[in-house]
């Protein structure tokens, strides 16, 4: 089933068009790949799917499910089933980790959350983590290291349990043994919660213990090349040179 | 944190105190026509055909200027029916005295609006609108819907309305705390119960008539309030809470707190509730007074939510001795206009005071509110955490004022506050003064001021939250200074609160 498709996407911020002409197609299930250089305008995409105010989509349209949300609020969006695990999660002081997931929760499903059966599972997804348990009751990515925060985008992943997840460079600053338990829980995500995957990334190592089906490669805002997982092995042994002396 | 040791007296603080000298009152004269002669120039002017309506009307202005003056006599009928012991009487009507001769505060918000000229109607309201449920606004009605607040207890909260369940439950409340020798009644009975004597002896003796105008005028017309008294070394584990009390007719509105807490006790008392109360007479000048023994322990908690017509002038005060300490916690939503101040006197070595507060403008709104704070004796420590929003115009003053006395030496104060501002058209000030005697204090102070950023409420929308939503978790959470200090429910009650008052602030 056809979940996320772009048909000729156009996206600028302020004036200055940072994408040009994307057009992808990800069906339900399958785990897709965007690699590229730093500025090439791949964090712009996740954004602009997601529906971010700041990044305008000025031609092409997005579709989720079949049906264009371009004009779509980012949390009708998450409503729908989307999710975007940012690259620099934001602080919100004053409100718990886990105050804060149970209301997304009830948000996006409508429904009341019982507290001890929420409680229950937002400890076994800590510990999925290797978080302790403390950080339920700390505020939300306030004073949390890079890697605590990369965990907490991935904890609430883990939560809130959406069809279509967007990874932000999920694992850009992480340490080898925090990539581990980040990919360790995308795995999770995708394994047990029937998950689609847009991951975007411009290093290679939280690919290595997930099955990619399709990579895309961006430079300077466009789509160059679109490919299996074999695409991943020739990037790490060659990088991105041969798209940028085409650019 | 920015800490250095303030020596140079700050002028502002002198504003603090309200200028009490040598002001003029602000055109109310108060003077006496006699009734009958207003009558008779009325009906020489019957026949006179060129009599223009605004002449008519402005006879019959004067006509009420002579009922609108607070007299000793409309002081003594009050006296009279809250069959106060002679004393008290005698207070009344020098508090009266003083009231009549003090100028209007003229260094905060306007209180122009006001009407001075004709103050009875607000300290003894026409009963005949009070009782009408169709004169309550509707912003009240259906903010009392919102909070989910029982029909009974609507009309009730909105002072036209029988009293209700809640004085069942004050009772209990009173029957378990005197099992511990605590007494806890209203005001009125105190004057004539088994402690007499001691309200005598410390009613309104922390806050004097004398200190400004509407201390005066509590002092003339007080009503309502509570008396609560805890015996040494009595630790009352349960809140009490006066929102029990605030039903009977002319309290929540200069009503009168009294509360001595003795020697090494501890209490914990509650003030109001999250539903805002309408008054027609939209003047509030209650006080609450405290007496922290040594070693004694007092929090006291409010969460006001005025109607939006109110001028909420009210002065609070606690006295703390040797060792003894106040945590004062503080919710200030709705009103008009503030004007609040809580002020703790350190009185003994190691007293200590804490102030967290959190006051929220909105449209029409001037809340003019903080903290002071007198270090009177060595080693007290203090700690003011105030956190204000403004937004759709509203405008929050900061005033603040930390005096350690020459003598008050090793003391320890910080003072941080912090705004956070929700649009371009609102308004935040920081008023922060310290006046310092002693080199021996470490003293620091720190101040900030912000706003919500696109991208916050971008990410916490990414999880699913509208707009509105995200809003209000970013301000509840910039809040949590005051909830995480409250019980669960009263916590609650001010989310609620604060979503409410953000419904709406888009665009």
């Amino acid at each position: 089933m056809e979940l996320l498709k772009l048909e000729g996407v156009d996206v600028k911020i302020e004036e200055k068009q940072i994408l040009h002409d994307i057009s992808l197609k990800i069906n339900k299930g399958e785990t897709h790949v965007i690699m590229g250089p730093n500025g090439a305008g791949k964090s712009t995409l996740g954004h602009a799917i997601m529906g971010n105010p700041k990044f305008e989509v000025t031609a092409g349209r997005i579709l989720y499910k079949g049906e264009e949300i371009n004009d779509e609020s980012p949390d009708k969006r998450a409503k729908a089933g989307i999710y975007l695990s940012f690259q620099n999660p934001l602080e919100v002081p004053g409100v718990s980790l886990s105050n804060f997931v149970r209301t997304a929760g009830e948000q996006i499903s409508g429904e009341r959350i019982k507290f001890m059966q929420f409680r229950r599972k937002v400890e076994e997804t800590l510990d999925i983590l290797q978080m302790g348990k403390e950080y339920a009751d700390r505020d939300l990515n306030v004073g949390f290291s890079g890697g605590e925060k990369k965990k907490s985008e991935i904890f609430q992943l883990l939560m809130l349990k959406p069809t279509l997840a967007i990874l932000d460079e999920a694992d850009s600053g992480l340490d080898v043994d925090a990539v581990r338990i980040v990919s360790e829980g995308v795995r999770e995500y995708k394994e047990n919660m029937d998950g689609t995957l847009l991951i975007i990334t411009h290093s290679t190592r939280i690919l290595q213990s997930l099955k990619v089906d399709v990579v895309h490669i961006m430079v300077n805002g466009r789509i160059v090349d679109t490919s299996d997982a074999s695409l991943i092995e020739k990037i790490n042994a060659e990088g991105f040179e041969r798209y940028l002396a085409n650019a | 944190m920015v800490k250095e040791p303030v020596e140079k007296r700050i002028d502002i603080n002198s504003e603090i105190h309200a200028k009490n000298d040598g002001q003029k009152h602000k055109g109310i004269d108060l003077k006496t026509v006699n009734l009958k002669e207003v009558n008779t120039k009325e009906k020489t002017y019957v026949d006179d055909i060129d009599r223009s309506i605004y002449d008519f009307r402005f006879e019959e202005k004067d006509f009420f200027r002579v009922e609108g003056g607070l007299t000793p006599e409309i002081v003594k009928q009050i006296s009279k029916e809250k069959n106060d012991p002679e004393w008290m009487k005698e207070f009344r009507l020098k508090s009266l005295n003083i009231y009549n001769k003090m100028p209007v505060p003229d260094w905060g918000p306007s209180i122009d609006e006001l009407n001075m000229d004709n103050i009875v109607t607000y300290v003894r309201p026409n009963t005949d609108m009070k009782g009408d449920w169709s004169e309550v606004p509707d912003d009240i009605k259906i903010t009392f819907e919102r909070l989910g607040i029982p029909e009974a207890e609507r009309t009730s909260l909105a002072g036209v309305g029988a009293q209700f369940d809640s004085e069942l439950v004050y009772h209990s409340v009173k029957e378990e705390v005197a099992a511990m020798g605590v007494i806890y009644t209203d005001f009125e009975s105190s004057l004539h119960g088994k402690y007499a004597d001691m309200v005598k002896k410390y009613f309104m003796k922390l806050i004097t008539p004398g200190d400004h105008k509407f201390a005066a005028l509590h002092g003339a017309v007080w009503s309502g309030g509570s008396f609560v008294y805890v015996p040494p070394g009595v630790n009352v584990d349960i809140p009490l809470q006066s929102y029990f009390r605030l039903n009977a007719p002319g309290a929540g509105q200069f009503e009168h707190t009294l509360i001595i807490v003795d020697e090494g006790a501890y209490l914990h008392f509650i003030e109001g509730c999250s539903a805002p109360k309408y008054n027609v007479a939209n003047l509030h000048a209650g006080a609450v007074e405290i007496f922290v023994k040594k070693n004694a322990r007092v929090r006291y908690s409010t969460i006001e939510n005025w109607s939006k017509n109110m001028y909420n002038l009210n002065t609070k005060r606690a006295i703390v001795e040797e060792g003894g300490a106040i945590e004062w916690v503080s919710g200030s939503f709705g009103s008009k206009v503030s004007y609040l101040y809580p002020m703790s006197i350190l009185n003994g070595s190691g007293a200590k005071a804490e102030f967290t507060g959190v006051t929220f403008a909105g449209e029409g709104q001037n809340l003019d509110t903080g903290a002071k704070i007198l270090h009177n004796a060595p080693n007290t420590s203090s700690f003011i955490n105030i956190r204000s929003i403004s937004k759709s115009g509203g405008i929050n003053t900061y005033r603040s004022s930390v005096v350690i006395a020459k003598h008050a030496k090793n003391s320890k104060s910080a003072v941080s506050c912090q705004s956070l501002m929700l649009d371009n058209i609102s308004r935040s000030d920081t008023i922060p003064a310290m006046d310092i005697r002693t080199k021996d204090a470490d003293v620091g102070h720190e101040a900030s001021i912000g706003r919500i950023s696109d991208d916050s409420i971008f990410y916490l929308m990414s999880r699913g939250l509208s707009e509105e939503d995200a809003k209000a978790l970013i301000v509840s959470g910039f809040a949590d200074n005051v909830s995480k200090e409250l019980p669960l429910e009263y916590a609650v009650e001010m989310n609620n609160l604060i979503r409410l008052e953000m419904i709406g602030s888009i665009g």
